[in-house]
């Protein structure tokens, strides 16, 4: 890859390292099988009371975030399965399993684009709880937004890119 | 394999606990885990404490793992400690900096148990 990122942005946009990304992230820290569907944003806990949201910020050569978004449930899921812990709210311990979840689905998904994990750093991650909020970038460069699930749990993971060197 | 007190820092409680947790997976039954959230609070444990074993993140508030490696050294805080990152942090880039600073192993998150055993058991046997 030569210096500038945005000659290859179809590299960078393609939606297939997002999903692989997402399934080796499941596979080696829950020891889950996860997998892509088209139920809407809905099935990733829109509709629950309390949605839980993680964001870790890119910067350098691509500016943007990874965002991780389930319904409370599944995010104590999440949580247990990485912990062995159970939990019946969404404590300390499960927001810090989900920030790094989204982490770790941040680092995967640079990792696989050459030239981009180098160039491009991570903030540490946010945790947002609440409902009824809707993430908005103005005219992003390119945005995947897709819906994932294991066993009955569904959740969301969305890249979003404002710029791109 | 005799007891081995190895320090932990990652600013997640729950990575820490994973990191325990493989690491008595490993087989490091008499195991004595140390935590710190930061590189500050690392280096406060390893002015009380002798360790045999330094896992570290290196994205990290407060002091980053690569400027906790670079102060062990300075400090001469635990010669002779292996140290391993553990970090989402991948690129060639950062893999060449956490040698330079000190680093004897890197682990890539995510990570599997058998990865961490396969990479702590051939440093604990060489140190």
């Amino acid at each position: 890859m030569g210096s500038s990122l945005r000659e290859s942005v179809n590299l960078v946009s393609d939606p297939e390292n997002l999903d692989a990304s997402v399934e080796e992230v499941f596979r080696m820290m829950l020891g889950v099988e996860c997998e892509r569907t088209e139920q809407g944003r809905s099935a990733a806990g829109q509709a629950e009371l309390e949605s839980v949201t993680a964001v870790v910020g890119f910067g350098g050569m691509l500016s943007g975030a990874c965002v991780f978004r389930s319904g409370a449930s599944v995010a104590m899921k999440v949580a247990a399965k990485m912990t062995g812990m159970q939990f019946n709210e969404v404590d300390d311990t499960v927001k810090d399993g989900i920030g790094e979840i989204c982490n770790m689905l941040a680092g995967t998904w640079k990792g696989k684009v050459p030239g981009l994990a180098a160039h491009c750093g991570l903030s540490v991650p946010a945790i947002i709880t609440g409902r009824d909020y809707n993430l908005h970038v103005q005219a992003p460069e390119f945005q995947l937004e897709h819906t994932y699930k294991f066993d009955d749990a569904f959740f969301a993971v969305t890249i979003v890119c404002d710029s791109l060197q | 394999m005799s007891e081995v007190r190895a320090l932990i820092v990652d600013d997640s409680s729950v990575m820490r606990k994973i990191v325990e947790r493989a690491l008595r997976q490993a087989g490091l039954e008499s195991l004595v885990v140390f935590e710190a959230g930061n590189g500050n609070e690392g280096l406060d444990v390893l002015k009380a404490r002798a360790v045999d074993l330094i896992l570290s993140d290196i994205n990290m508030p407060a002091m980053d793992g690569l400027e906790f490696l670079r102060q062990i050294r300075l400090q001469k805080l635990a010669p002779d400690v292996p140290v391993v990152m553990i970090t989402t942090e991948t690129s060639a880039e950062h893999v060449r900096q956490a040698i330079e600073a000190g680093a004897q192993g890197y682990i890539r998150k995510p990570f599997t148990a058998e990865q961490v055993k396969e990479r702590v058991l051939s440093l604990l046997r060489v140190a």
